[in-house]
Formats: structure tokens, sequence, C-alpha cells
């Protein structure tokens, strides 16, 4: 459980600096639910290409890991439909609040931004009451 | 060019930082989530550790006029705190529990995520391309 730590720790400085380039570099906020979705929707056709290549080393380097080391376990529920709809929520929900983890939490809470850090109180109420009914209640997850 | 080539490296970093975390496995998020079963605490030191470095560069940029490439910086948002922002992040958090996975692991786990990933990516790219018919719904409601 230790290492757990060690590993969380270090990948989040890799996620932080990630950031911190694409902030001081390319003069952006790092958000992936941004990213994604103005690609999507097409509401952000001017950074279109930066923002594929963006998601292209997004997947690329995991998948290199995945190669070099193995695959990892994601540990996904195998009944659809429950990702279905947590896809939907997931999806539907950082367009409406613009950002989820990445750009609320951490590029928005780093800066000490109120809406970062309401967002992130409510996403992770939201998320902790989910777990509470789905996995305690209803057991479905 | 070079905006381009930057963006693939803080994509790279940043799916490279999500993969060896372990945040491309949803049971060490559902695990943080989880107050009321066995609680795993390594988002926290995820988050807290990707603070550390964007606290210093949003330093560094308050000192800069433009980014190294030229670029404007993001102007910050009114500080708002509307319906939007309230509601949607409580749907997002209730699906991030649901599933375990947020957008950028759901991207940097889509070589190894098998069928169930691609489908959660799909459902969250519906979900994301029906978001604003959902805000002028909620917008008209909270008229």
């Amino acid at each position: 459980m230790q290492a757990d730590w060690i590993w969380g720790f270090a990948g989040g400085i890799m996620i932080g600096l990630a950031a911190a380039i694409f902030l001081l570099v390319n003069g952006r906020i790092m958000g992936a639910s941004g990213i994604i979705g103005g690609v999507v929707d097409g509401s952000d056709r001017a950074r279109g290409s930066e923002n594929l290549m963006f998601l292209l080393g997004l997947a690329a380097v995991p998948a290199a890991a995945m190669l070099i080391f193995g695959r990892p376990d994601t540990h996904l529920t195998p009944i659809l439909p429950v990702v279905v709809v947590a896809g939907l929520l997931v999806g539907a929900g950082t367009r409406l609040a613009n950002g989820c983890t990445s750009g609320h939490g951490v590029c928005g809470i780093s800066r000490l931004s109120l809406r970062g850090i309401v967002a992130t109180v409510f996403y992770l109420l939201g998320g902790g009451l989910s777990v509470l009914i789905f996995r305690h209640l209803i057991g479905v997850i | 060019m070079g905006r381009n080539i930057f963006s693939l490296i803080a994509g790279g970093l940043f799916g490279l930082g999500l993969h060896l975390s372990g945040m491309t496995d949803t049971t060490k998020v559902q695990g943080w989530l989880d107050i009321f079963g066995s609680w795993d605490p390594t988002l926290a030191f995820v988050l807290g550790g990707a603070i550390l470095p964007m606290a210093v560069a949003w330093r560094v940029a308050a000192r800069m006029q433009r980014s190294t490439l030229g670029i404007d910086f993001p102007v910050p948002p009114a500080p708002k705190i509307g319906h939007n922002l309230v509601i949607g992040s409580f749907l997002f958090g209730a699906g991030w529990g649901l599933a375990g996975l947020c957008p950028g692991p759901a991207v940097a786990s889509l070589s190894y995520g098998g069928t169930g990933g691609i489908v959660f990516l799909l459902a969250m790219m519906a979900g994301m391309y029906g978001a604003p018919a959902l805000r002028v719904r909620l917008d008209r409601l909270a008229a």
C-alpha cells in the first residue's frame, strides 16, 4: 500500500508538470474534458490539431507503457448499462460545469480559483454519494 | 508547429502520470470515494502532487506577458458560481463514482481498457455532445 502512495505522488507530479507546460508554453489550461469536448462538438476548431495532438499523446504513452511493462487491469465494471450511464453523466456533467478533475481540480485549485474549489467539492460529493448508493445500498458496483 | 509538439508532449506526460499513479485503475478511484468502505488515499497524493508544480507555474505565468510561444494566457472566468457549475459537477461526480473513470484516464486507458473502456468513452462523448441542449433546459428552469 505504501508503494501506491509513492507512485501516486510521482505520477501526480508528472500530471502537474504536464499542466505547467500546457500553461507556460501553449498558454492554455490543461482540462481533459474541455479538450475532448472541443473536438466532439466542434466548438474548438481553431485549435483542432493542437487538441488532437494532446489526445494522441495522452493515449499513446500509456499504450507504449503497456507494451513495455504489460497490460494493467482497469477493473472497470463488466455491466455495460452501468458503464453507459456513467459515461453519459461524466460527459454531460463536465461540459455543463466547464471542467473536470484536471481543469477544475488540478489547474483551478492550484490558483485558488473559487470556481475550481466549488466544482471539486461538488464532484467529490457526487462521487462519494454515488459509491455509497450504488455500492453499499444497491450493490451494482 | 511548436504548439502541436508541446501539446503532444503535455498530453504524453499527462498520460504517463495518470498511468503510473494508478488513476486508470477504477478500483483506486472508487476506493478514494468510498469513505464508508475500505478507503484508499492514493488519489489525494496524486492531486497533491499535481497541484505543486502547477501552483509554481501560475506564479511564473503571473510574471510573464504571454506564453513562451507568444500566446495570450487564458482570461480567468468571472468568479460566478452558477447552477451549471454546481449541477454539472455533481452529475460528473455521480458518473465518476459509478465507473471510476474521469475524462483524462478514459482516454489514457484506451489501449488497455477493453470493450468497456471504449463503451465508456463513446457514452462520454455522447454526453458531451448533448450537454449544450441540457444547459439550455437548465438555464430555462433557473430563469
